[in-house]
């Protein structure tokens, strides 16, 4: 690989605050190293704002390596970028070419509201996972070993896959209707495949949606671009699993 | 069954065209079943456009989903027109015909069966025979992700079955929409 510099022109949505107006603003930088993770990208371009005297480019971001699922940019019209099975902080500019123009946006959703720039508010996830995303244990001195318990190999596989979800909401982003689905689905079956979560099961497939649809997220239309985008491979049988969940829980009710 | 007999695709319209259970019971469940289909439709095309108020300047849904599964609602609306033409150039005359003029006979003016002779009239001009053709190119363009997307909506995904509905369905909405076609330009062929 050449270690020779890239230079790029960045279009990047810059809005003052929740509050203003925002819009589309062109930067130039040169002599960017395609080894350096998109972040450092936008961390150079910060650097140079701030000596030109110009407000930073805010964005969110903190373990910078694929865990914490604050990062969230949609990059040239694909939610964490044109890689696969990556956030943007694990995004690198070995993906992009000298002179490319790369837009920069935040993820779009009315229920992700836009704080700054390109930092939007993701508290909606945060009040879906309060309606139904737990599970009640009692933590008096008696709680069974998890390990007294039986639970098939494929089951626990499946329940550990859904619960990688980080609810960077990419699925949101991506999603034509801005749905939520991906992102609830993963958090009702890592509860629902285990014995530990069929107890609450029902009202938490029921409060969860309920939330889902009061936060103003879109429908699910199948088209499955979510599981595509989805860093963490995050897949539709949990989608088909929640809308079993919900219709039994439905009908039960 | 036009397209291999004249007689038996009179004797089958006729049937279908005045049997109480195809008219008064199954006819009003097919037109429950579309009003339902397109009335959800509509309330849920209008939630998700309320979910994104600020759309991207730059969009790639190309490179994570199928132009079907994105674009239900043009081909749903333009199978909406072509069931628009459908009612006031087939349907309305037929009740017209039947329960408002009384005739109930099937009959032509010359006392031949009339089905036969309708659908060859229909199909010899060029215009009616393009619309139908074109009508179920976008039937069979909804149906390849429609199919294979209500068992997913009901919950239905299973590691071994679900490849073998999506290739069942893709078959499904090649196949039957190709075979409406095959009948509107068989006949317009054979009146060349």
């Amino acid at each position: 690989m050449s270690d020779k510099g890239m230079n790029l022109t960045l279009k990047i949505w810059r809005q003052k605050d929740a509050q203003s107006q925002g819009k589309m603003e062109t930067y130039q930088i040169a002599d960017i190293s395609e080894h350096m993770s998109f972040l450092e990208m936008l961390d150079v371009l910060n650097e140079q704002l701030i000596s030109e005297g110009q407000e930073p480019v805010a964005f969110d971001h903190d373990c910078r390596e694929g865990i914490c699922g604050m990062c969230s940019l949609y990059i040239n019209g694909e939610a964490h970028g044109p890689d696969r099975g990556v956030t943007t902080c694990q995004l690198h500019m070995r993906m992009f070419n000298d002179g490319d123009t790369i837009y920069i946006e935040p993820f779009r959703a009315k229920a992700f509201p836009v704080v700054k720039d390109l930092v939007v508010d993701r508290s909606a996830f945060d009040r879906i996972q309060h309606s139904g995303g737990f599970v009640s244990v009692n933590t008096s001195g008696n709680t069974q070993d998890a390990n007294a318990l039986p639970i098939p190999k494929d089951d626990a596989d499946k329940a550990f896959d859904a619960a990688t979800c980080i609810g960077c909401g990419a699925c949101v982003a991506t999603c034509k209707n801005a749905s939520a689905m991906l992102y609830v689905s993963a958090k009702v079956s890592q509860f629902a495949l285990l014995p530990q979560g069929k107890v609450e099961a029902k009202d938490r497939v029921m409060n969860m949606v309920k939330q889902m649809d009061l936060e103003g997220f879109g429908n699910c239309t199948n088209t499955g671009a979510c599981e595509v985008e989805c860093p963490k491979g995050i897949s539709l049988d949990n989608i088909a699993r929640m809308n079993r969940e919900y219709l039994k829980a439905a009908i039960d009710k | 069954m036009s397209v291999v007999s004249e007689d038996t695709f009179n004797s089958t319209s006729h049937f279908m065209g005045t049997n109480a259970v195809v008219q008064f019971v199954l006819q009003p469940i097919l037109a429950f079943g579309v009003i339902f289909h397109l009335s959800m439709g509509i309330y849920l095309d209008t939630q998700n456009n309320k979910a994104r108020s600020v759309k991207y300047a730059m969009n790639k849904p190309g490179t994570n989903s199928s132009w079907m599964s994105r674009n239900m609602k043009i081909t749903g609306i333009m199978i909406l027109l072509f069931l628009g033409l459908h009612f006031y150039d087939f349907w309305i005359p037929e009740l017209n015909t039947k329960y408002i003029v009384g005739d109930m006979s099937g009959l032509n003016e010359h006392g031949g069966m009339r089905y036969f002779e309708e659908l060859q009239h229909k199909f010899a001009d060029p215009i009616w025979v393009i619309l139908y053709v074109l009508s179920f190119v976008f039937l069979a363009l909804h149906l390849l992700h429609g199919f294979q997307s209500a068992f997913q909506s009901v919950g239905f995904r299973h590691t071994k079955y679900t490849p073998i509905i999506q290739k069942l369905g893709n078959i499904y909405a090649i196949v039957v929409p190709l075979g409406f076609m095959f009948i509107a330009i068989f006949h317009y062929v054979s009146q060349l």
